[in-house]
C-alpha cells in the first residue's frame, strides 16, 4: 500500500512541475518541432539567431516584469525604444564628429541615452504614483509623447554615420574557434583559408553577452534584494506594503524608471545591431514585451511573475519568428501564433492553478 | 464658507465640461492662427476623417462602459476592409453589377466582422480572461489575418463607384448657380468645381444615424442600463438578475461590428482596401478619445457625447496642425499630453455630490 | 490607579459640516482590553483614525505615555507603537508567512560584501519564535498568505505587531468573517496579549466578542461617547439600548481595574 502511495506522490509532483513550467516544455516542443520540419533549425548558428532575436523583446520584458509584477504596465516601452535608439545614435554621429575616438563615443552615446532613458520612466511614474493616473493611461500618453519627439529629434529619417565599431559590436561574436587551429577572443579572424572559414564556429554574440549582464544583475535585485521584495509586496497589496512603511509613490517611479532604462537599452542594441537609429524602431515589440511577461507566468493583476519566466516567454516568441522564417512561412502569421499562445497562457494560469503550482 | 462653496461649484462644473471647453478653445485659436481653418469645407474635412474614429470610439464607449478594453478594433477594422475589399473584386472581375458587388462585400464585411466579436466575448465573459489581453490576442489574430489574405499588398480593382460613393455629399451646392441632392449639378464648367461647395459628406450621415442610434441604445435602453450596471459592479449586476456573460458577448460583438462599418467606410473612402499598419495607433486615438470625453478605465462611467467630444478635439487638433504646417508627429505628442490631462482633471474634479462620512 | 497609557481629551473632528468626532475623552491602561462599540457612521472608525494618524483632529489632544502627541502621518503612529488591524489585514497575498511578518523591515544580511541581500533564514526563525510565543500554529511558514484561513490571517497580523512590540494595539472587527472555531481561537489571543500587557482596543458588532473579552466598554452615539462601562457590571441589552440610545444615561467615569 505504501508504495502506491509513494509512486501516486512522485507521479502528482511530476505532474506539479510539468504544469509550473509548461512555458519550458511548450518551447523545447517549439524547438523540437522547427528541428523537425526546417532545415538546419539545429545549427548552433541558427540556435544563436534565436537568443539575438530575442533580446529586444526580453530586454523591454525585463523593465516590463518589474511593472507588471506591482500591478501596472507601460505601454510606452515601444517607442521609447525608439527613442533610445534614436538618442544613441544621434550621439555616436555628434560625438564621432566632435573628435572622439569611437571606443569612447560609443560607451559615451550609450551611457548618455540611459540618462536621458530616465527621464520617460520618471514621468511615467510620478503620473502612476503620485498623480495617481491609471498606469494603462500613463504609460499609453507617453507611448504617444514618445513617438513624437523620437520622430522630431530624428527628422523622420533614419540616423545613419555612425562609427563602424558600433555595427562590430552589434554583430559580433566573443569567441571565434576554427577546431584544432586557432582561438580567437573578439577579433574575427580574417586571414584564414576558406575551408577554415567555413569550419569556423563564433560563439556568443557580443550584444547577447551583454545582455545578459543587465538579466544577471536584475534577475538578482527582483530575487534577493529588499527592492525587489517590496515591487512583490506593492503588487499583492499596495495598502499593506503603504502600511508597513514601504514608501510607496518612490519605489514605484523607481520600477517605472528601471523599465524606461531597459527600453532604452533594448534601443542602444538596436543601434549597435543595425548601426542606425529610427524612431519606430520598437513600434512592434511593445505588445510583444507583456507577452512575454504573461507567458512567463506573471499576472496582470500583480503580484506574481520573475525573470526567468519572461526569458522563455522572450526565447518562445523569438524561436517561433526563427522558425517561421527557417520555413518560409510568412512572418504575418506570427502575430496569429503569438495572440493565440498569449491567450492559452493565460488561460492556463487560470483554469489550473494547481498545475501551475499556485496552491503550494 | 459662502464663496467657498460657490467656488467649489463652479470648480466641478469646469472639471466636467472642461472637455467641450478644450474643444471650443482649440477651434478658436486654430481659427485665428489659421486662414483657412474656418471654413464650411475645412469642417467638412475634420468630420470627414473623424467618422473612422468615431465608430471606433462608440464601439470602444460600450465596451470601456463596462470596466473592459478593446484593443482590436484598429486591427478588425484593416480585416474587415481586407475582407470586403477582396469580395468585390472578385465578384467584379466575375461580372456582377456595381451595385451586386458592393451590397455583399459589405455585407459580407459585417457578417465577418462579427466573429473577432464573438471570440473577444467568449474570451472575456465565459473563460474570464482579462479583457486586455484577449483583444491583445485577437489584435495579432486579425492583423495576421488581414496580411495574410492581403499577402501585404493594398486590395485594387474596385468597382469605381465604390469611392464615389465614399466621398460624396448629401447635397451640393454651386453658389449662385445649382443646388442638388446627392449628385453633382450636371453640366459643370471646369471653373465650377472650385466653386462647388459639398453639404455633409455621406459617410458622415451614415455615422451620424450609427451615432445616434448608439446614444439612444446606450441612454435610454435596458441594454444600455445594464452596461453601466455591469461597469459599476459586476457582482451586484449578476445578483440582480442581469445575464452579465451573455451581455458582455454582445458588447464586445458591437464594438468589432463598428470597428467593421469604419473599416467598410474606409474602403469606401479610399477606393482601396488595406490592413491596418502599427504606426496608425487607431486603438490609441479611439480609446484617449473615450478617455478624454469622461469615461474611466474601471468602468460604469462615461458618455457617447464625451467620446464624441474627445475624438473631435483629436481630430480637430490633427486638423490644425496640418493646416498650420506643423509636421504630424506632433499629434502624438499632443494626443499624450492631452489624454493625460483628462485623467488628471479627473482625479482633481471635485465630486459634485459631498463626500459624508 | 495606574497612569493611562492612551488619554484622548476632548478630541473633535469635522468633515464640512458634519461632527463625526464630537469632544471625545477616553483613556486606555496597560493590559486592558476596551471595546469600542457603536452603530454605523457613529464615529468609531472615525476615533480610531485619529489615534493611528490617518486623520488630523480639528480640537482636542491626544497623550501618549504621558506625553501630547501630534501624528502626521500613519507612519508616525507604527514609530510610537500604536498599531492598528483593519478588516482587510493589509497582508500580502502573494508573499509568504514571514515576509508577511517582516514587511517593510525586511532583514539583510551581506552577499559579496556589499549587497544588501534579504536574510530568508533568521526571518523564518525569528518569525516562528513570535509565532511560538503567541501560541499560534502555521505547519508551514513558507506557505503564501492567500492559502491560510481566514484565522490564521489573522494570527499572522497581530503577530507582526507584536514583533515589532507594539505598545497599543487597536483590531476593527477582528472576528468579521470567521467561524467559529477560529473567533475563539483570536479571542484567546487577545487575552493573551493582556496577559503580556499590551493593551487592546477591540472595535466590534459582536456582543459576544465584547462580552467575553474586554475589561470596560465605551459606546459612541452621534460622533459623541455616549457612555462607558465596566464590562462585568452591564448586560448585552443594555448595551444595545445605550447604542440605539433608546435609554436615557449619564456618563460613568469608568475606569479599567
Amino acid at each position: 500500500m505504501p508504495e502506491t502511495v509513494l509512486a501516486a506522490r512522485r507521479r502528482s509532483a511530476t505532474v506539479l512541475w510539468m504544469g509550473r513550467n509548461w512555458a519550458l516544455l511548450f518551447l523545447l516542443l517549439e524547438v523540437a518541432f522547427f528541428s523537425i520540419l526546417g532545415s538546419r533549425f539545429q545549427s548552433l548558428e541558427n540556435l544563436q539567431n534565436i537568443f539575438v532575436a530575442c533580446l529586444p523583446v526580453l530586454i523591454l520584458g525585463m523593465g516590463q516584469t518589474f511593472v507588471i509584477i506591482t500591478g501596472g504596465i507601460d505601454l510606452s516601452v515601444g517607442f521609447v525604444m525608439g527613442f533610445g535608439a534614436v538618442i544613441c545614435a544621434k550621439f555616436m554621429v555628434i560625438l564621432q564628429a566632435a573628435g572622439l575616438p569611437p571606443s569612447a563615443s560609443i560607451p559615451l552615446a550609450a551611457v548618455i541615452c540611459l540618462v536621458v532613458g530616465v527621464i520617460p520612466g520618471f514621468v511615467n511614474g510620478t503620473l502612476v504614483a503620485r498623480l495617481k493616473v491609471p498606469p494603462f493611461l500613463a504609460t499609453f500618453g507617453m507611448y504617444g509623447i514618445a513617438y513624437g519627439v523620437s520622430e522630431i529629434v530624428s527628422e523622420n529619417t533614419p540616423i545613419s554615420g555612425l562609427p563602424a565599431l558600433a555595427g562590430v559590436i552589434g554583430n559580433e561574436y566573443i569567441f571565434y574557434i576554427i577546431p584544432r587551429k586557432l582561438f580567437s577572443f573578439l577579433v574575427r579572424p580574417g586571414n584564414a583559408s576558406p575551408e577554415d572559414m567555413r569550419a569556423m564556429l563564433s560563439i556568443i554574440p557580443t550584444i547577447v553577452a551583454i545582455a545578459f549582464i543587465f538579466v544577471i544583475v536584475f534577475a538578482f535585485i527582483l530575487r534577493r534584494t529588499r527592492f525587489g521584495q517590496h515591487t512583490y509586496a506593492i503588487g499583492g497589496n499596495m495598502d499593506a506594503a503603504t502600511r508597513s512603511g514601504i514608501n510607496v509613490p518612490r519605489h514605484l517611479t523607481w520600477v517605472y524608471v528601471i523599465s524606461s532604462c531597459f527600453a532604452s537599452l533594448s534601443g542602444i542594441m538596436y543601434a549597435l545591431k543595425y548601426v542606425t537609429g529610427r524612431a519606430d524602431a520598437g513600434s512592434a515589440r511593445m505588445l510583444d514585451s507583456v507577452v512575454a511577461v504573461v507567458i512567463g507566468g506573471a499576472s496582470l493583476y500583480g503580484g506574481t511573475g520573475n525573470v526567468k519566466g519572461t526569458i522563455v516567454g522572450a526565447l518562445i516568441i523569438a524561436t517561433l519568428e526563427t522558425g517561421m522564417v527557417n520555413l518560409g512561412v510568412p512572418s504575418h502569421n506570427r502575430y496569429i501564433a503569438i495572440g493565440m499562445i498569449l491567450v492559452l497562457a493565460v488561460l492556463i494560469d487560470q483554469f489550473f492553478p494547481e498545475l501551475v503550482g499556485k496552491g503550494e | 464658507m459662502q464663496d467657498q462653496a460657490v467656488g467649489r461649484k463652479i470648480f466641478a462644473f469646469l472639471g466636467e465640461k472642461w472637455a467641450s471647453i478644450f474643444l471650443v478653445v482649440l477651434l478658436v485659436v486654430f481659427s485665428l492662427v489659421a486662414r483657412n481653418f474656418f471654413a464650411v469645407k475645412n469642417f467638412s474635412n475634420i468630420l470627414y476623417f473623424a467618422t473612422t474614429y468615431l465608430l471606433l470610439a462608440a464601439g470602444e464607449t460600450f465596451v470601456i462602459v463596462t470596466g473592459g478594453i478593446d484593443l482590436s478594433v484598429g486591427f478588425v477594422m484593416g480585416f474587415v476592409g481586407v475582407v470586403s475589399s477582396i469580395v468585390m473584386r472578385d465578384m467584379l472581375a466575375a461580372g456582377n453589377s456595381q451595385t451586386v458587388c458592393m451590397l455583399v462585400g459589405t455585407l459580407v464585411g459585417l457578417a465577418v466582422g462579427v466573429l473577432p466579436g464573438l471570440v473577444n466575448g467568449y474570451l472575456v465573459a465565459r473563460l474570464r480572461v482579462p479583457p486586455f489581453i484577449a483583444t491583445l490576442g485577437m489584435y495579432g489574430v486579425a492583423n495576421g489575418l488581414a496580411l495574410n489574405l492581403s499577402e501585404g499588398f493594398p486590395i485594387y480593382f474596385l468597382p469605381t463607384r465604390v469611392q464615389e460613393i465614399g466621398n460624396s455629399f448629401i447635397a451640393y451646392l454651386l453658389p449662385g448657380k445649382a443646388f442638388t441632392f446627392f449628385e453633382r449639378p450636371p453640366n459643370l464648367q471646369p471653373g465650377d468645381l472650385r466653386n462647388l461647395i459639398g453639404i455633409i459628406p455621406g459617410t458622415v450621415l451614415v455615422v451620424a444615424v450609427i451615432l445616434l442610434l448608439s446614444i439612444f441604445l446606450l441612454r435610454r435602453t435596458k441594454f444600455g442600463q445594464h452596461t453601466y450596471a455591469i461597469g459599476g459592479s459586476k457582482d451586484a449586476a449578476i445578483r440582480s438578475g442581469i445575464n452579465v456573460p451573455r451581455h458582455l458577448m454582445g458588447i464586445y460583438v458591437l464594438s468589432s461590428v463598428f470597428a467593421s462599418f469604419a473599416g467598410i467606410i474606409y474602403v469606401f473612402r479610399i477606393g482601396v482596401g488595406n490592413f491596418t499598419t502599427f504606426s496608425s495607433s487607431f486603438e490609441l486615438f479611439a480609446i484617449a478619445g473615450v478617455v478624454i470625453g469622461g469615461a474611466s478605465l474601471m468602468g460604469g462611467r462615461g458618455t457617447l457625447g464625451g467620446a464624441i467630444i474627445g475624438v473631435l478635439i483629436l481630430n480637430t487638433l490633427e486638423n490644425g496642425l496640418n493646416i498650420t504646417g506643423i509636421p504630424a508627429f506632433y499629434r502624438y505628442i499632443a494626443t499624450g499630453l492631452i489624454l493625460i490631462a483628462a485623467v488628471v482633471i479627473d482625479q482633481l474634479t471635485p465630486e459634485r455630490r459631498s463626500t459624508g462620512a | 490607579m495606574a497612569e493611562a497609557m492612551l488619554e484622548l481629551s476632548g478630541l473633535t473632528k469635522r468633515f464640512g459640516g458634519l461632527t463625526a468626532v464630537d469632544h471625545v475623552d477616553l483613556q486606555i491602561h496597560a493590559g486592558e482590553v476596551v471595546g469600542l462599540v457603536g452603530d454605523n457612521g457613529a464615529g468609531k472608525s472615525t476615533l480610531i483614525k485619529m489615534i493611528s494618524g490617518v486623520y488630523h483632529p480639528d480640537e482636542g489632544t491626544i497623550q501618549f505615555h504621558g506625553k501630547e502627541v501630534k501624528m502626521g502621518s500613519p507612519i508616525d503612529a507604527l514609530h510610537l507603537g500604536i498599531e492598528t488591524l483593519y478588516q482587510d489585514l493589509a497582508l500580502a497575498e502573494n508573499l509568504n508567512v514571514y515576509s508577511n511578518i517582516f514587511l517593510g523591515r525586511e532583514k539583510t544580511k551581506p552577499f559579496l560584501g556589499f549587497i544588501q541581500v534579504l536574510d530568508h533564514d533568521t526571518m523564518h526563525v525569528e518569525a516562528s519564535k513570535v509565532l511560538k510565543r503567541l501560541e499560534i500554529e502555521i505547519p508551514s511558514l513558507k506557505s503564501q498568505i492567500k492559502n491560510l484561513s481566514g484565522g490564521q490571517r489573522q494570527a499572522v497580523a497581530i503577530s507582526r505587531s507584536i514583533y515589532w512590540n507594539a505598545k497599543l494595539l487597536i483590531m476593527d472587527e477582528p472576528t468579521a468573517a470567521l467561524g467559529v472555531a477560529e473567533q475563539r481561537k483570536v479571542l484567546d489571543l487577545v487575552r493573551l496579549l493582556r496577559s503580556q500587557n499590551i493593551p487592546v482596543i477591540v472595535i466590534s458588532h459582536q456582543m459576544y466578542d465584547i462580552f467575553s473579552v474586554t475589561d470596560r466598554l465605551v459606546v459612541m452615539r452621534r460622533g459623541k461617547k455616549a457612555a462607558e462601562r465596566i464590562t462585568k457590571e452591564t448586560t448585552p441589552d443594555e448595551v444595545v439600548g445605550l447604542i440605539t440610545g433608546s435609554e436615557e444615561v449619564e456618563r460613568k467615569a469608568g475606569t479599567g481595574s
